[in-house]
């Protein structure tokens, strides 16, 4: 009997777990599809007048999210090609020295940026490159704190996927008499693709959805900015904007409603190329 | 011989590629707390100790004075209600996977969904809370309009599930059947089972798990700057308003400088710290046993 | 131990007083072996006596521990192993391993001509198809897979994976091929494929094999070392040493009384 007390408590509370999740997707698709269309693809954020008159009389929100959609790609591209090689060079050097004191210490230290909060990592952004290197916020300055964040995780899928990978395949290559760079660049790195691209998009649907570093750093821009040093909008930065400006509030949905299809499409194609390895 | 030689040595100079690059994600951590403290100075210098202590946060020129403690404050309290909140939650979906229904469909979709919970923007829970959980605490008649301690620690509880839930639910998966098996041989309930195989055996993983999801809500930023009201003062009750140190940096910092920008860095750098030292417990925690 | 050897002339390979040690621990202790061109060479003992560390130690592949202290030399056509890069040395011989390792990432062809591959080694597609197609001949898996030469190595049978990995150890032309146990995870009928193609190789190569299958030692070997603690035991023809062992340590092992 208090077995089965138990057992129904603990489907209850799982069910309340994730209860959130099916009324979080819900709201968005109910609130947020009927401003979804072409345009809101392809036009730049309307400013808050025409926004407001729209509202009166009754009519669509002009605009879209197009400035948002661009730059937050830009800034993301950018990141990944920032943390991507960093990222697998170092989980290859931790997966090829294990026990080795540097390579222990190096894997606890991105433990810790991997902890760190990204607000902080957006200061830090903010520090070295608004301040120092572009002289003002820019996209170039938001892919930095991204990419700052993305390291630790492809440092630790790229470790991870190497570990699995059997010893036995690096020594048959080694022993055919192959220099040590290919074995890594043609074995190991070939051999592991598909669960370090699995760590990658994992951790690129992560930061695509990063808000508050972007706002010590890349600021936003109701235009389409294509110059890496000046101030660029981003997906989650527009529906900051909008959710702070009354008259934009129709916009919040639709565009969470994209940001939303945009990661989850992410992480399902990840973890359908995690689920094809095994 | 010339190309020889080279070859000979290609191996070397891999290695030592392979560890310079290595080195730069340590300068990049180094550089972190170099520049964190360097920016802190100023305020350290100003407020000694008192910058903790205080909770007095005033940028009225003339009569300028930054406190951390209501930030601090407001941090702590959200991440432990959100740590309370989610145990009971967090704990039965990792029972829920990793033993009553362990390596089933059912239990893979529910894992699926819990993985969901856990890519979904920060910016967006903020918004599902101010458009659908506040108007409930007002219904419920909490808080202040709704805002508040606890409506952003309800949030916060539904973000850290996944990081808690994950991590307990291997290392509850990971316990070895013949030991459940000798228990349930023994005509042990599988409820006793639980109680006296799976959890003594898990429980270390289980609090590490905790520890890190604590370590998340630690430094969640946007769904908590939306939710909890942003009033510089220590919260009065739970279900007062106040803010947190990630909020007030989102905040403040557009338009902060001198000696403002300066207290925002500082909290940056307590954060830093309180994160790193909750993560490197929970990581301990692990090691060991894992060992 | 050394007069059933006496016939060894120009040698393939001789091992001259050879020691290893694993930090303070000694794993192959003062070996001196020539190994005879044309012949299988068996490596047999105990779990643990050194063998594959000595298999290894003869392409430099057991460097790839940590704290490896070597003594001693290995000489192929006079010249010491030792002084020679890995790289140029293991171009020159074959290594095959215990489990079948074909590269999962390539296809059969591509599998084949890894060696070359992975050593930048440009050949025109004329040549690749020859030394692919010699290559399978010569592992007897041309017939079986010339049709799906294209296809990734990994589909093949456990058996086929492993006379696949030989063709990539042969495509180089080495003199020496070097085997780890390569049987050890097969089946009976693969594995006595694998046996017959030895005997059939070593018309062409010198064949150093380790095993811990007696039967097999017998069936295919032409000459045995026994190893027990790190020690060379006994070295000889193998019909002479299965027969009328001079070691009790050997003759011992080989009535299983231990190992």
């Amino acid at each position: 009997m208090k077995d089965k007390i138990v057992l129904g408590l603990v489907i209850l509370l799982s069910l309340i777990t994730i209860s959130p999740i099916i009324l979080i997707i819900g709201e968005l698709i109910m609130k947020g599809y009927r401003q979804i269309s072409l345009d809101f693809l392809i036009q730049n954020t309307p400013d808050t007048y025409s926004a407001m008159t729209a509202i009166a009389n009754g009519e669509r929100i002009p605009g879209g999210i197009a400035n948002g959609i661009i730059g937050s790609l830009i800034m993301v591209a950018m990141a990944a090609i920032i943390a991507i090689p960093l990222g697998v060079i170092t989980g290859v050097y931790l997966y090829e020295n294990p026990g080795k004191r540097m390579a222990n210490f190096t894997r606890n230290i991105s433990d810790i940026l991997q902890g760190v909060p990204s607000i902080v990592l957006g200061l830090i952004s903010y520090l070295w490159v608004v301040k120092h290197i572009t002289n003002g916020y820019s996209a170039l300055a938001g892919s930095a704190s991204l990419a700052i964040m993305m390291l630790p995780m492809i440092v630790r899928s790229t470790e991870e996927t190497l570990k699995m990978i059997p010893d036995s395949l690096k020594e048959a290559a080694l022993a055919l008499g192959t220099p040590y760079h290919k074995v890594i660049f043609r074995v190991l790195i070939p051999t592991g693709f598909s669960g370090m691209l699995t760590g990658i998009l994992l951790g690129i649907s992560r930061v695509l959805g990063e808000t508050a570093p972007l706002m010590l750093t890349a600021l936003g821009s109701s235009m389409i900015n294509t110059n890496i040093t000046k101030p660029t909008s981003a997906m989650p930065l527009l529906i900051w904007e909008f959710y702070n400006d009354p008259n934009m509030i129709d916009l919040i949905w639709s565009s969470s409603l994209m940001l939303m299809i945009m990661v989850l499409l992410l992480n399902i194609i990840s973890k359908q190329i995690a689920g094809k390895r095994r | 011989m010339k190309l020889e030689y080279f070859k000979m040595n290609s191996d070397r100079i891999t290695r030592i590629v392979l560890s310079l690059v290595s080195f730069i994600i340590v300068i990049v951590a180094a550089g972190m707390v170099y520049s964190l403290i360097e920016g802190s100075i100023p305020a350290i210098k100003t407020f000694g100790w008192k910058f903790i202590f205080s909770n007095n946060w005033d940028p009225t020129s003339g009569r300028e004075n930054y406190g951390a403690l209501p930030f601090i404050a407001g941090t702590m309290i959200t991440s432990i209600l959100a740590l309370l909140i989610s145990l009971p939650l967090s704990f039965s979906t990792s029972l829920f996977l990793g033993e009553y229904f362990k390596g089933t469909r059912v239990a893979r979709i529910l894992n699926m969904l819990v993985d969901l919970l856990a890519g979904i923007p920060s910016i967006v829970y903020g918004l599902w809370g101010f458009y659908v959980l506040r108007p409930l605490m007002i219904d419920l008649g909490i808080g202040n309009q709704g805002f508040g301690v606890f409506t952003s620690s309800v949030i916060l509880a539904i973000m850290i599930i996944p990081y808690a839930t994950s991590l307990s639910n291997e290392i509850i998966a990971m316990v070895p059947n013949d030991l459940k098996e000798a228990a349930y041989s023994l005509g042990a309930t599988r409820l006793e089972v639980i109680q006296t195989v799976t959890i003594p055996n898990a429980h270390s993983g289980i609090i590490a798990g905790y520890i890190l999801s604590f370590g998340r809500a630690l430094g969640e930023t946007m769904a908590v700057t939306m939710l909890i009201g942003n009033s510089n003062k220590v919260p009065d009750s739970l279900f007062g308003t106040g803010n947190s140190m990630a909020s007030v940096i989102a905040n403040q910092f557009g338009e902060a400088d001198g000696l403002k920008l300066s207290s925002l860095i500082a909290i940056g750098l307590l954060l830093f710290l309180i994160t790193g030292i909750v993560n490197a417990l929970g990581k301990l925690i692990i090691k060991r046993m894992t060992r | 131990m050394t007069d059933t050897i006496a016939d060894i002339k120009n040698p393939a390979l001789s091992i001259d007083n050879l020691s290893i040690w694993y930090d303070k621990n000694k794993a192959v202790k003062n070996v001196s072996v020539e190994i005879k061109k044309n012949t299988v060479t068996a490596i047999m003992g105990p779990s643990g006596c050194g063998k594959s560390t000595l298999l290894r130690a003869l392409n430099r592949m057991h460097e790839l521990y940590d704290n490896i202290t070597t003594e001693g030399k290995v000489l192929i056509h006079d010249d010491n192993i030792y002084d020679m890069s890995t790289i140029k040395l293991r171009r020159e011989m074959g290594m095959v391993f215990q489990r079948p390792n074909p590269f999962p990432t390539m296809s059969i062809y591509e599998n084949v001509i890894a060696g070359y591959k992975l050593n930048g080694i440009r050949l025109k597609k004329k040549e690749k198809d020859e030394i692919v197609e010699r290559s399978l001949r010569d592992v007897a898996l041309w017939d079986e897979v010339k049709d799906s030469l294209h296809k990734k190595g990994t589909f093949l049978s456990g058996g086929q994976q492993q006379r696949l990995c030989i063709a990539r150890a042969l495509a180089f032309g080495p003199e020496i091929i070097l085997m780890d146990e390569p049987t050890s995870a097969l089946d009976p009928i693969a594995t006595s494929k694998i046996e017959d193609l030895l005997v059939k190789l070593k018309e062409s190569y010198t064949i150093i094999l380790v095993t811990h299958n007696m039967t097999q030692a017998a069936r295919i070997s032409d000459y045995s070392l026994f190893m027990y603690l790190g020690e060379l035991v006994e070295y000889g023809k193998t019909k002479n040493m299965f027969t009328n062992p001079k070691d009790p340590r050997t003759e011992q092992y080989l009535t299983g009384k231990f190992g």
